[in-house]
């Protein structure tokens, strides 16, 4: 029942992508009438980029649901991205986004994804976002399922390598196959085919030869291709290239794909240090959900782009387990050899550490107060003395998860040209314009809510382009 | 244990590395799934999983024996084959479960017959309906086993009543005995106190999760037979033959209780109780095995363990020719081909209950005490 892209015929739309956002656009595209071309570079089974390892999105929305334990409102997610970007965003942009956001979850559901209260270990993410049952490889199936259903054409292995304009007015993309290249006639472009954060080449023009120590999170077809294409094409650019959703994740991960299970969620029980044995942040600074985020730039920035979370026998169950099992010692002199650590050295940190913990009532479950006195960095909750044997460490890396830099777009999601105006014919969703709405940092499920919103708008307006 | 395990012979050997490859790999995926978690909303696999951190071999036997196989999972995985993760939990957890049988089988002895069941239990039927036709020609006079019989007491004029009283009985009994003693073994293996099978909650909560088979449906959309399209045609097809099983079951305990409380003979009219509810039943476990030997056909092998194949088909025909020799028998009961008739519906009911503690019949009985289990649980957690 899945079809496949005849590029012997014009589309109305050709879609560039195979996750969230070109699904939605897809969808949308078609449920406007349009005829729809998707093309994904990855083979079959690792279809959709990110989005298969997504788990949730966050929506804004004005009362508990079956599946959310709160209300969460426009305001309070715009106030959450204003904190999390630090304002690098575009308010006009986000607070559509965010208003648009409300209708997704119904939306969405249409298409067939079915979700489900948060899940085990994640209750502090339960009021915002929406989790889906299956996670986001069944969220993705449903979606294709749907596509498909409504009779979107789906081409697997097949890139967007260039793209044929007539000034601003796109006319066909060259599509590079297993069956070489081919020329895809279209109306309309949705360009919804993530960011390049596979592509370590491109990754070294922003962050320097130290790119070489990141791990990325997710496939490794998100090269960047198109974006490229795009700019190269005179449309504009938006955001820095070192921008990034990058956390610590577990450094003996595979380079790619190791997704969510590579991740640790201990930062806050220990202490983190660096391969000098130094501490270089708050590890306590405020609850996981809103600091997992910072942790992989802080971690780029450490020499060999390393660190070790520290923790004690008391800390073990506290946190979700991961893939690798922590790095165990007797001592911390132990556990320093096996880290290939100084254990003088690590000794005297861990020993500095415990000497400023002040007395408190520890809490894993709020902001606890238990803090350091005359430490500098201090940690400011959850202090308390890494005194109890068995001694573990995780070893840590920045993981990537999608990069921020991209092409900007207005409200319509239409592709702004570098020299003013808009593209006549191209549309941009997901992360690959994610830099308009995020400049920095990164909240839980936003990349979904960036995806979905800008997916459906792209596919609307080009379909609607389409049939004029 | 270790030692045991030494001192047996070769082809044994390789049975006990390879259950122990499989809960190798089982211990692996759950370490894997509990990392990840997208998939609790699933079944009760995960979150029963989501209750531990380590994974022993019995916490993996009953994790394996609570998965109903609808395959959900793996068209939900990101980490499934090809994947470097090679996540795929619904064959692993299928392979751990189908050496659950063999590893708690009564006695300990019988425990070959899983290694080649399929020809293990086609044997015992083709034996136990040969039996029946071999005495029936031997003992049976040819004018009463070739002639049209009716009216009350037909069938004891081929099979006296005490006769087949003594035989169904004597296998019958065996059978239940040797199903409670699997179940003992199991029970204590994964750890569960028996003070939980005298809690009416987790009782109550096990037989509503068995009756409904709540964890058949993918998640709400049905099985990922051939990892696309999901649908709900396998529970349709389970609930067909189990509650036919459960009304041919029924049918006889109304037969017995006519005959002896009543002092009525079968054959029955149609319309009374024990053919009602018999060929109702027949027609479940006729129609139902049919579907599921079908959607076994068309389902993705890589979802199962294909080496067990064997014991699935076996299990699901011996019910199917039951239903079918048993509605037979209704039609043609006033005819000369009843004693032929009688003799095949009776060998294969004899085979069904000889083979019922070393076939795949245990896959009901390990999960229900798996749900039953997971009842206890979550009422624990949650308290």
């Amino acid at each position: 029942m899945e079809r496949t892209v005849d590029f012997s015929r014009p589309y109305d739309v050709i879609v560039a992508g195979g996750g969230n956002a070109a699904l939605c656009a897809a969808i949308a595209a078609r449920r406007s009438g349009a005829s729809v071309a998707i093309v994904e570079k990855a083979p079959r089974f690792y279809r959709g980029g990110n989005t298969r390892h997504t788990r949730n999105m966050r929506c804004a929305h004005d009362s508990a649901t079956a599946t959310l334990s709160g209300p969460y409102t426009e305001e309070e997610f715009y106030d959450d991205l204003l904190r999390v970007t630090q304002g690098n965003t575009t308010p006009a942009l986000a607070k559509m986004m965010i208003r648009k956001s409300k209708d997704m979850l119904t939306w969405i559901t249409e298409q067939g994804v079915r979700f489900q209260p948060s899940l085990g270990g994640t209750l502090s993410l339960g009021r915002t976002n929406s989790f889906f049952l299956g996670g986001g490889r069944s969220m993705l199936n449903a979606l294709y399922r749907t596509a498909a259903g409504l009779g979107v054409h789906i081409a697997y292995e097949a890139e967007v390598t260039d793209l044929e304009m007539d000034g601003p007015r796109f006319v066909a993309a060259e599509v590079t196959t297993p069956a070489g290249r081919q020329r895809l006639a279209g109306r309309a472009l949705v360009a919804a085919s993530g960011g390049f954060e596979a592509n370590i080449d491109w990754l070294k023009e922003g962050w320097g030869e130290i790119a070489e120590n990141f791990l990325i999170r997710g496939t490794p077809y998100n090269r960047g291709s198109l974006l490229r294409t795009l700019i190269g094409k005179g449309m504009k650019q938006i955001g820095d290239p070192t921008q990034c959703h990058a956390v610590a994740i577990d450094a003996r991960a595979p380079k790619y794909d190791g997704g969510i299970i590579t991740r640790l969620d201990c930062v806050v029980f220990g202490i983190v240090v660096n391969n000098r044995c130094e501490r270089f942040y708050d590890e306590g600074e405020d609850i996981w959900p809103k600091r997992y985020a910072i942790w992989g730039r802080l971690v780029a920035a450490q020499p060999d782009q390393i660190a070790y979370i520290v923790f004690d026998a008391r800390s073990l169950q506290l946190f979700m387990p991961s893939l690798f099992p922590p790095v165990t010692g007797a001592t911390i002199e132990e556990l320093a050899g096996k880290l290939g650590l100084d254990p003088v050295a690590l000794r005297a940190t861990v020993d500095g550490f415990n000497a400023a913990v002040q007395p408190g009532t520890f809490d894993d479950k709020i902001l606890d107060g238990c803090h350091t006195e005359g430490l500098s960095p201090p940690k400011t909750n959850w202090a308390r003395p890494i005194e109890e044997a068995p001694f573990y460490a995780y070893p840590v890396r920045p993981g990537i998860t999608f990069t921020y830099l991209g092409v900007e777009v207005d409200e319509d999601a239409r592709v702004q040209l570098a020299g003013g105006g808009r593209a006549e014919n191209i549309w941009a969703a997901g992360e690959i314009m994610a830099g308009n709405v995020l400049g920095r940092g990164y909240a839980a499920g936003i990349g979904m809510t960036i995806g979905s919103v800008f997916g459906r708008i792209a596919g609307e307006g080009a379909g609607s382009h389409a049939k004029r | 244990m270790q030692s045991d395990e030494l001192k047996m012979p070769a082809a044994a050997m390789s049975a006990a590395e390879a259950r122990q490859a499989h809960l190798d790999e089982a211990g692996r995926l759950m370490t894997v799934c509990n990392s990840c978690r997208y998939c609790e909303g699933l079944c009760a696999v995960f979150p029963a999983m989501e209750m531990r951190r380590a994974f022993g071999s019995g916490d993996l036997t009953y994790l394996a024996n609570l998965c109903h196989n609808c395959g959900a999972c793996n068209s939900d995985c990101q980490f499934a084959p090809p994947h470097e993760f090679a996540v795929n939990v619904p064959k692993v957890l299928a392979e751990v479960r189908n050496d659950s049988y063999a590893r708690y089988v009564w006695p300990g002895f019988m425990a070959p017959l899983f290694a080649r069941n399929g020809l293990v239990v086609t044997l015992i039927a083709a034996l136990s309906v040969a039996a029946f036709l071999v005495g029936f020609a031997a003992l049976t006079d040819p004018a009463v086993l070739f002639g049209a019989q009716s009216g009350p007491g037909a069938f004891y004029r081929i099979l006296p009543h005490n006769a087949m009283v003594a035989i169904f009985g004597a296998a019958f009994l065996w059978s239940v005995l040797a199903v409670a003693m699997s179940c003992i073994r199991f029970w204590r293996d994964i750890g569960e106190p028996g003070s939980t099978l005298r809690d009416p909650q987790a009782l109550a909560g096990g037989a509503h999760d068995i009756a409904t088979l709540r964890y058949l449906d993918g998640g709400g959309m049905g099985c990922a037979n051939d990892a696309e399209v999901p649908d709900d045609t396998r529970r349709m097809y389970h609930h067909l033959t189990f509650y036919g099983f459960a009304l041919c079951f029924a049918a006889t305990v109304v037969g017995t209780l006519w005959h002896y409380l009543l002092g009525r003979d079968a054959p029955y009219p149609w319309w009374d109780l024990p053919v009602v509810l018999g060929t109702l039943g027949g027609i479940g476990i006729t129609v139902g095995p049919l579907g599921l030997l079908a959607a076994k056909l068309r389902r993705d092998p890589q979802l199962g363990d294909a080496s067990r194949k064997g014991m699935d088909v076996a299990f699901i025909v011996m019910l199917l020719l039951t239903g079918v020799t048993g509605l037979a028998l209704l039609v043609l009961r006033a005819t000369p081909l009843m004693g032929v008739t009688l003799a095949l519906h009776l060998g294969f009911v004899l085979g069904f209950f000889l083979t019922m503690p070393y076939g795949k019949f245990m896959h009901g009985i390990f999960r229900g005490l798996a749900l039953v289990r997971y009842a206890a649980e979550r009422k624990r957690h949650l308290s």
